[in-house]
C-alpha cells in the first residue's frame, strides 16, 4: 500500500478516513474491542464446560447441538455463528486448529493467542501433535486416539476436557475455575483441584 | 489458492511459543484494526471469504514475515479499496478527498452489541439433497484451484470417512469472488494419521476437516 508504513499510522489514517466518510462510528468500534477485552473469553466457554460437566441433560444438548446449548447460556454470534463441541474421553483426546488462517471460537474463547494463529502451531498441530502437546507438557496415554480438528468452514470447535478426579460435590463456580483456555483447544488439560485458583 | 497461508504438514518453524498471561492486544493499533476487521465485516461490505482471500493474497514473504495483526491490516486495507470506501491517495493523505463510494451503513454504538450477538451465519437452505451420508468412504478432490478454497493442500487426494452431515453452508469459494453464495452441503470427514501422511505417521492421530460437497467424490 502507498503511504505511511508504520502499522500505527496506517491504521489511523484508515480509521480517520472511514470515519470521515461515514463508513465507521468510533463510538462503535470502542464496543467491539471492549466486548473482547472485557466480556467475551475463555470464562465464557469455562462456564458452559462446567455445566456439561454438572448436568447430564446439558451435556447431551452441549453435544447434539453446541450452538444452541451455548446460546442458552448467552454466548453467540460473531466468528462463532455454528458450534461444535467435541468431548474428550478416556480413549479420544480432541484438538482444534485452523491451518489454513486462524478461526477460533469467538464467543466461548474470545480472540485466539497468538500462538494459535502462529504458523509453528498451525504446520505441525496436524502431523505431529503429539509432539506439540508434550511441548506444553500434556502427555497421554500411547494408545489414546488424538482426534485432530481442523477448522475449514464456519463450523467452530470448542473442545469439552475430561473433568478432574477428587472434584465430587464441586459447584459449577468452582468447577469453571478449573477449565483453563487451553484445555478448551485440547493443547491443554484442567487444573487439578489441588491447584491454585488463577 | 496453494499458497502459504495454507500450512498444514510444513516443517521447520520451530516450535510453539505460548506467551505467559498474553495481553488480548498488544498495541491500541491492534485494537483497532481489530474491531474495524468485525465493524466493516458486519455492516456487510464484503463477506468474510473475500477479506480472507484478499489475506492469503499477500506477497508470500509479507504473509510468512509480518505480524498477524500487520496482516489484518493489509487485508483490510485491500477489501477497503477494492469496494471503494477509501482510496489509496486518502490512505496516503490520512483524510476522505472523495465521496463516490459505496453508501455508509456504520455499525452503531448501541447496536454493535447485538450485530455482533448475532453475527453472520453461514448456515442456508439446501437447494439439493445431500450426495454423501454419515459413514461414507469419500476421497477429497485433488484439485488445485487459484481461487479461493477451504479445502487445505495436505488433504487433497485422500480418502476418509464421513462422520457428520452438517447442513448447507454459504460456499467460500464462490463467495470470495462474488459469485453469491452457491449454497453447498457440508460435511464432517475424518483422515487416519497414516492415510495424510504415510506409513511413519503417529497411528493413533485422525484428522478431521469440515469439507464442501465440491471437494469430496467416491473413492475409486
Amino acid at each position: 500500500m502507498t503511504g505511511p508504513s508504520d502499522p500505527e499510522l496506517r491504521v489511523k489514517a484508515l480509521e480517520q478516513v472511514l470515519t470521515e466518510k461515514g463508513y465507521v462510528d468510533p463510538a462503535a468500534l470502542d464496543v467491539i474491542a471492549e466486548t473482547y477485552e472485557r466480556n467475551v473469553g475463555p470464562h465464557n466457554g469455562a462456564r458452559v464446560v462446567a455445566r456439561a460437566w454438572c448436568d447430564p441433560g446439558y451435556r447431551k444438548w452441549l453435544l447434539e447441538d453446541g450452538t444452541a446449548a451455548i446460546a442458552a447460556l448467552g454466548y453467540s454470534g460473531r466468528g462463532g455463528e455454528t458450534i461444535r463441541a467435541v468431548e474428550n474421553t478416556a480413549q479420544v483426546h480432541n484438538v482444534i486448529v485452523c491451518t489454513l488462517c486462524s478461526c477460533y471460537p469467538w464467543p466461548v474463547l474470545g480472540l485466539p493467542p497468538a500462538w494459535y494463529k502462529s504458523a509453528p502451531y498451525r504446520s505441525r498441530v496436524v502431523i505431529d501433535p503429539r509432539g506439540v502437546l508434550s511441548e506444553s507438557g500434556v502427555e497421554l496415554p500411547g494408545d489414546t486416539e488424538i482426534r485432530v480438528w481442523d477448522s475449514t468452514s464456519e463450523i467452530r470447535l470448542l473442545v469439552v476436557p475430561m473433568r478432574p478426579g477428587g472434584t465430587e460435590g464441586w459447584s459449577e463456580e468452582e468447577l469453571a475455575r478449573l477449565v483453563t483456555r487451553d484445555s478448551m483447544i485440547g493443547t491443554g488439560l484442567p487444573k487439578r483441584p489441588e491447584e491454585p485458583a488463577p | 489458492m496453494n499458497g502459504v497461508h495454507d500450512m498444514g504438514g510444513l516443517h521447520g518453524f520451530g516450535p510453539v511459543r505460548p506467551e505467559p498471561d498474553e495481553p488480548v492486544f498488544h498495541a491500541a493499533w491492534e485494537r483497532r484494526v481489530l474491531a474495524l476487521l468485525v465493524g466493516l465485516g458486519l455492516a456487510g461490505h464484503w463477506t468474510l471469504d473475500e477479506y480472507r482471500h484478499a489475506r492469503e493474497s499477500l506477497p508470500p514473504a509479507e504473509l510468512l514475515g509480518a505480524s498477524y495483526y500487520e496482516t489484518v491490516l493489509a487485508g483490510v486495507e485491500r477489501m477497503a479499496t477494492a469496494h471503494g470506501l477509501v482510496s489509496a491517495d486518502e490512505l496516503a493523505a490520512g483524510r476522505s478527498m472523495r465521496r463516490d463510494g459505496p453508501p455508509p451503513r456504520p455499525l452503531l454504538p448501541d447496536t454493535a452489541g447485538d450485530t455482533m450477538r448475532r453475527g453472520n451465519p453461514s448456515v442456508r437452505e439446501a437447494p439439493r439433497p445431500a450426495r454423501f451420508a454419515v459413514g461414507d468412504s469419500v476421497r477429497a478432490r485433488n484439485i488445485h484451484p487459484v481461487t479461493h478454497t477451504r479445502l487445505p493442500r495436505y488433504v487433497r487426494g485422500h480418502a476418509g470417512v464421513v462422520t457428520a452431515v452438517n447442513g448447507c453452508h454459504a460456499f467460500p469459494d464462490a463467495r470470495a469472488h462474488g459469485r453469491g453464495d452457491d449454497p453447498q452441503w457440508l460435511y464432517s470427514v475424518r483422515f487416519t494419521g497414516p492415510e495424510l501422511w504415510g506409513p511413519d505417521a503417529d497411528p493413533t492421530l485422525t484428522v478431521s476437516i469440515d469439507a464442501f460437497e465440491p471437494y469430496l467424490e467416491n473413492p475409486a
